[in-house]
C-alpha cells in the first residue's frame, strides 16, 4: 500500500521473473515472500550473519541489505538453485554432508552461496583462505571446523571434476 | 549397547532438504490471509505508563489492530506466564505479564503489538504508537540492586532480593580454621545470550472449524507452551497444538515460553486470520533471554601438597526483571563447584538480585561454565602459590576411577542426590595433556620468547550434569505402509536428536535409518514431553527409543512367527522384511514385509488377534531418568598473546571428554567443537553490556562479537567413552560439553603466557584492552606487590 511501486526483471535460478515490487522491499522478502524461495535466511537484517547470501550476476551479495529493485535485469542464483537438478547435490553439499557441515541448517544456504563464489574463483585454496572466504558468515552451532573440512573436500571433488560442476 | 548403527556415523536424515533450501523454518511458514504482528517495546528500563495512545497506528492503512494488555484481558483467564521452577527459596514471586501492565521493568519489554498486513507495516505503526512514560530510576548492577536504598526493580518491591539460598556438607569452620593455607579470589563471570542466528518467532492460526488453536513456534519445549497457553487462555489441552517446525538453534533460551507466542494466538482468536510474528535481530537482543553476570567471592582451603581440604564462598546472580525460569542457574553452578575434584567440606550461599534487564535463563551451559571458571582459577591459585605444576594439582584432586561412582553429599534443584556416575577422570586429563604436548610446553615457551613471543598452556576439568529427567517420551509406530515412525516430546534444534533416535529404534527394527521417519516437539503427536535441554535427549529420549523399539522388536517377532510358522529365534529383521533363516537346516525362503506385520495388529472387524497380542505394532515408553549421568573432561588450550595490542590466538585445542557411550561419534564431535566455539566466545569476546540505567548497548553483530571462521582454532576432540550404569544406553549428554570448559582453560593459558608480568586473570570474558590494562596494572612495581 505505502510508497511506489516499480517493475523488475530478474532471473533466478536461472527463470526469469517480471514482477513489480515495492521500492522498499529487500531482496530477501522478494525472494522468500514474493517467490516462496524460502532457502535464502535472515539472521541479523543488518549485514554480519551472512545467513542471507545470495550470488547477485555471480557475486556473493546480502539479500538483506540489497533492494529487490536494485536487481533489476541481474541473474540471481540462491541456495535452492546451486544443485545442478534435483537428484544430484552440488559437490559442495555432498561435502557438507560427509563432513557435518551443518547442524540446524539456518546458516548454511549463506555460507554455501559464498562457498560456490570463491570455490570458482579459488580452486585450490588453503585452510586459511577457506576460513577468510567464510568470515563474514556467522554459524553458532559448528565451530565451523566441518564447515572448512567440506569446503576444502569440496574443492579437492571439483578440482577432480575438472572445474565442470560448477 | 553397540550394535551396527549404534555406536556408528550414520549420516543425518535432516541434511537433504537443509542443504538444499527446502527446510521449513517458523518464518517459511506462509498461510492464506496471514497477518503479521510487529511490538511496540519499551524503551526504559524502567518507568510507569501514563498512556497509551493507538489512533494514529490504527490509522494507518494496512494496520487492523493495535493491542494493550486491556485489548487482550477478554481471552485471558490467567495475564502472567506462571513458568518458575519450584523451588522453597523464592522471596518475591516476579512472573512476567502477557503485556506491560502499567510499568516496564526492562528495555524491550513488549507493551503493545501492531497486526498488519505485512511486517514492513506493522513495523512503520509500531512508531506511531504513543507511550507516556514516566521515567523510574532503573538498577542495573546485580550487586547495586542489593544495597540498602537501592532503586526498586519493581515499583510494589521492598527491595531487590529475587531468592536467596545456601548449599554445602561437611565441617566447613573447622577444615579453614585447620588449613594449612587458604586462597582467596573475587571472580566476575559474564555470559551472553545464545544468539541462535535463527531469532525466535511464532505463527498463531485458529480454525473456527474444530475451535483449534495451532501454534507453530520456535521453542525447545512445545508441551510446556501447550500448558502455560491452557493456563492463560482457558481453553482445553484438546483445543490447542503446538508444534515446532526446523528450528535454527536453541542454546537455551528457547527453552521457555514468551509473551509475543501468547500473544499472537489472542490476536489470531481475536481477528480471525492467522498471526505470525518474527523476531529480528535487535529485538533479540532485548527481548531474547540472556545468562549474564555472576560476582563470586570464594576460599579454598588446601594442604601443602595442594589437597583441597574446603570451599566456601557467595554468589550474587544477575537473575533480570522477571522469573523466565527460575534458580536454576545458581543452583546449577553452586552445586558444580565441587565438579570433578574430592572437595571434603563446602558451602556455597547465592543470592539472586533482579535487575532492570531482560530476564536471565540457561544459555548452553546454564551456570556450569561459571562454576567450572571458579574452581579452575582456585586451582591455578594453589598451583601458583604453592609451586606446583596446575596439571599436577588437578590430578592429586580429582576423583580417582575407583571411586566410582561416587556420592558428593549435595542435592540438585529437585532434591535428587549428586552421584557422578562413571569415568577415569585422571585417564582423561592425562589423555589431554598427553595430545597437547603439555610436558613439552616449557621448550615451546622458550622458542617463543626468543623469538619475543608469549605463549601459554592452560587447562581445566569439567563436569556437566546432562540428561535431565524424569523422562522423555516415545513412541515407536510401524505402519501398514512398512514405515517405522518415531515420536518424541523432544525438540530438533540442529543436534540430529531425529538422526539419533532413528539410530537407536533401526538397530532393532531393521538397521535401515532410510525407512524412519521421526517427528519431533508436536503436542499433538505425543500427549506427554518435556523438550530440550540440559544435553538430555540422547539419556532420556534415547532410553525410551531404546526400549520402545524393543518391544516392537517382541512384538514384530511374534507376528512373524505366527505368519511364516517359526519360532522368533528364527527369525531375522532385515530392512524392511522379517526373513525365515531357520538355525536348523530347514529351506529358508519366507518372508514378511514389516507392513504386512502392521495389518496383522492393525486388526480386522470381527477377527481375533493373533496370540492374544496387543493391538498396534507400536510402543511409547517413558524410561524414568531420576539419576543425572554426569559427562566432563579436560580442555587444553594453547595460546599467543600480543602484548603491545592484547589480541589472543589461540594456537591450539584439546578437548578430551567422557560423554559415555556415542551413538554417533561425528554428531558428538560437531557438538563438541561447536560448544567449544561458543566458550571461546565466553573467553574471549560475547559481552551484553549495559550502562547505568539499564540500556543495553550491545544490540547488534558489530557490537556484540560472536565467534568468526577465522577466530577459531581447529579443535581436537578425543573419548573416553565410560558407559553410565545410570541409563540402559549407557550414554551420557554431550551438548554442552565444549562450552563448559573453555573459558576456564582459556584465561588459564592467557594468565600462563602473560606470566613473566605476573597478571592475574579474575573474570571472564576478557578482551584485548583489558589484557594490556592488566599488564599496565601488573608492571607497575608497586601495584604488583599491592596484587599479593
Amino acid at each position: 500500500m505505502t510508497g511506489t511501486t516499480r517493475r523488475i526483471s530478474v532471473t533466478v535460478n536461472g527463470t526469469p521473473r517480471d514482477e513489480e515490487v515495492e521500492v522498499r522491499l529487500t531482496l530477501a522478502d522478494f525472494l522468500r515472500k514474493r517467490l516462496g524461495l524460502t532457502g535464502t535466511h535472515l539472521g541479523c537484517e543488518h549485514g554480519v550473519c551472512g545467513a542471507c547470501t545470495v550470488l547477485v550476476d555471480g557475486m556473493s551479495a546480502r539479500s538483506c541489505l540489497m533492494l529487490a529493485v536494485q536487481a533489476d535485469d541481474c541473474d540471481i542464483t540462491t541456495v535452492e538453485g546451486i544443485a545442478p537438478s534435483k537428484d544430484v547435490l552440488h559437490p559442495l553439499q555432498e561435502a557438507f554432508r560427509d563432513h557435518h557441515g551443518l547442524q540446524c541448517g539456518f546458516c548454511t544456504a549463506g555460507i554455501l552461496t559464498t562457498l560456490v563464489e570463491f570455490l570458482r574463483d579459488n580452486p585450490s585454496p588453503s585452510e586459511g583462505e577457506v576460513r577468510e572466504a567464510i568470515s563474514g558468515n556467522l554459524c553458532r552451532c559448528t565451530g565451523y571446523q566441518g564447515i572448512v573440512d567440506a569446503a576444502l573436500d569440496a574443492a579437492r571433488r571439483l578440482r577432480e571434476a575438472g572445474g565442470a560442476a560448477r | 549397547m553397540r550394535g551396527k548403527l549404534v555406536g556408528s556415523p550414520v549420516r543425518r536424515l535432516e541434511d537433504l532438504p537443509l542443504l538444499r533450501g527446502r527446510g521449513r523454518f517458523i518464518d517459511d511458514i506462509a498461510l492464506p490471509g496471514m497477518l503479521e504482528a510487529a511490538f511496540v517495546r519499551s524503551p526504559h528500563a524502567h518507568a510507569r505508563i501514563d498512556g497509551i495512545d493507538t489512533e494514529a497506528a490504527l490509522a494507518l492503512p494496512g494496520v487492523h489492530a493495535v493491542l494493550t494488555l486491556e485489548d487482550l484481558r477478554p481471552w485471558l483467564v490467567n495475564e502472567e506466564l506462571v513458568v518458575g521452577l519450584p523451588s522453597a527459596s523464592y522471596r518475591q514471586f516476579r512472573n512476567r505479564p502477557v503485556l506491560a501492565r502499567g510499568e516496564v521493568v526492562h528495555v524491550g519489554e513488549p507493551v503493545a503489538v501492531v497486526i498488519a498486513d505485512n511486517r514492513y507495516i506493522a513495523e512503520d505503526a509500531t512508531q506511531l504508537v504513543m507511550v507516556d512514560y514516566d521515567i523510574l530510576p532503573a538498577v542495573s548492577d546485580c550487586r547495586a540492586a542489593l544495597v540498602d536504598g537501592a532503586p526498586k526493580v519493581h515499583l510494589d518491591a521492598e527491595d531487590n532480593l529475587l531468592a536467596a539460598f545456601d548449599m554445602g556438607y561437611g565441617d566447613v569452620d573447622a577444615a579453614f580454621r585447620n588449613a594449612r593455607h587458604r586462597f582467596r579470589e573475587t571472580l566476575h563471570i559474564h555470559r551472553g545470550g545464545s544468539h541462535s542466528i535463527e531469532c525466535r518467532g511464532a505463527v498463531a492460526a485458529h480454525d473456527a472449524v474444530s475451535d483449534r488453536l495451532t501454534l507453530w513456534v520456535s521453542s525447545q519445549m512445545p508441551h510446556s507452551t501447550l500448558r502455560v497457553l491452557v493456563d492463560m487462555l482457558g481453553r482445553d489441552e484438546n483445543q490447542i497444538r503446538v508444534v515446532t517446525p526446523d528450528i535454527g538453534g536453541g542454546f537455551g533460551p528457547k527453552l521457555v515460553v514468551y509473551p509475543e507466542e501468547v500473544v499472537a494466538c489472542i490476536a489470531t482468536l481475536k481477528l480471525g486470520h492467522p498471526v505470525k510474528w518474527i523476531e529480528d535481530r535487535r529485538e533479540h537482543f532485548m527481548a531474547t533471554t540472556q545468562e549474564r553476570d555472576q560476582y563470586w567471592e570464594v576460599e579454598i582451603a588446601v594442604d601443602d601438597d595442594g589437597r583441597i581440604q574446603a570451599i566456601q564462598g557467595d554468589i550474587v546472580h544477575d537473575h533480570g526483571a522477571y522469573t523466565a525460569r527460575g534458580i536454576n542457574l545458581p543452583q546449577n553452578s553452586g552445586e558444580s563447584v565441587p565438579g570433578p575434584y574430592i572437595v571434603p567440606a563446602y558451602r556455597m550461599g547465592a543470592k539472586l538480585a533482579l535487575t532492570n534487564k531482560i530476564p536471565v535463563t540457561p544459555v548452553r551451559g546454564a551456570g556450569h561454565p561459571q562454576a567450572t571458571f571458579v574452581i579452575e582459577r582456585l586451582l591455578d591459585r594453589v598451583a601458583r602459590e604453592l609451586g606446583l605444576d596446575r596439571a599436577e594439582v588437578r590430578r592429586r584432586n580429582l576423583v580417582p576411577a575407583s571411586e566410582m561412582p561416587y556420592e558428593r553429599p549435595l542435592r540438585s534443584r529437585g532434591g535428587v542426590p549428586v552421584v557422578l556416575d562413571s569415568g577415569d577422570y585422571p585417564r582423561c586429563q592425562q589423555m589431554a595433556l598427553e595430545r597437547a604436548g603439555w610436558d613439552a610446553f616449557p621448550a615451546r615457551r622458550r622458542t617463543a620468547h626468543a623469538e619475543g613471543r608469549h605463549i601459554g598452556i592452560g587447562c581445566a576439568n569439567f563436569l556437566k550434569g546432562t540428561g535431565r529427567g524424569p523422562f522423555e517420551t516415545v513412541t515407536v509406530r510401524i505402519g501398514t505402509s512398512g514405515r517405522v515412525h518415531v515420536y518424541t516430546g523432544g525438540t530438533a534444534i540442529g543436534q540430529g536428536t531425529k538422526t539419533m533416535l532413528a539410530q537407536i529404534v533401526a538397530e532393532q527394527l531393521g538397521g535401515d535409518v532410510g525407512n524412519v521417519t521421526v517427528t519431533t516437539g508436536d503436542t499433538a503427536a505425543t500427549a506427554l514431553g518435556i523438550g530440550t535441554s540440559n544435553s538430555r535427549l540422547a539419556v532420556t529420549a534415547g532410553s525410551s527409543a531404546h526400549v520402545a523399539a524393543g518391544k516392537v522388536r517382541d512384538k514384530l517377532l511374534q507376528v512373524a512367527a505366527g505368519v511364516l510358522d517359526a519360532t522368533p529365534e528364527d527369525l531375522e529383521i532385515d530392512g524392511r522384511d522379517i526373513i525365515f533363516r531357520p538355525q536348523a537346516g530347514r529351506i529358508a525362503n519366507k518372508k514378511l514385509t514389516l507392513g504386512e506385520a502392521a495389518h496383522v495388529l492393525a486388526g480386522t472387524p470381527g477377527y481375533v488377534l493373533p496370540g492374544g497380542m496387543e493391538p498396534g505394532l507400536e510402543a511409547t515408553e517413558h524410561v524414568i531418568i531420576d539419576r543425572t549421568p554426569f559427562a566432563g573432561g579436560t580442555a587444553v588450550a594453547e595460546v599467543e598473546v600480543d602484548v603491545e595490542t592484547g589480541g589472543v590466538r589461540i594456537m591450539n585445542y584439546v578437548l578430551a571428554i567422557d560423554s559415555g557411550r556415542l551413538i554417533n561419534p561425528q554428531l558428538v564431535d560437531g557438538q563438541a567443537v561447536g560448544g567449544t566455539a561458543h566458550g571461546i566466545g565466553n573467553a574471549l569476546f560475547e559481552w551484553m553490556a549495559f550502562d547505568e540505567n539499564g540500556q543495553p548497548l550491545t544490540t547488534n553483530f558489530a557490537d556484540y562479537l560472536l565467534v568468526g571462521a577465522c577466530e577459531m582454532p581447529r579443535v581436537e576432540v578425543l573419548h573416553q567413552e565410560s558407559p553410565s550404569p545410570f541409563n540402559p544406553l549407557g550414554v551420557k549428554g554431550v551438548g554442552e560439553c565444549g562450552v563448559v570448559p573453555a573459558a576456564a582453560a582459556i584465561c588459564s593459558a592467557i594468565e600462563d603466557a602473560l606470566a613473566p608480568f605476573g597478571v592475574h586473570i579474575r573474570k571472564a570474558p576478557i578482551s584485548p584492552p583489558e589484557i594490556i590494562a592488566l599488564i599496565d596494572e601488573a608492571r607497575r612495581p608497586s601495584a604488583a606487590q599491592y596484587s599479593r
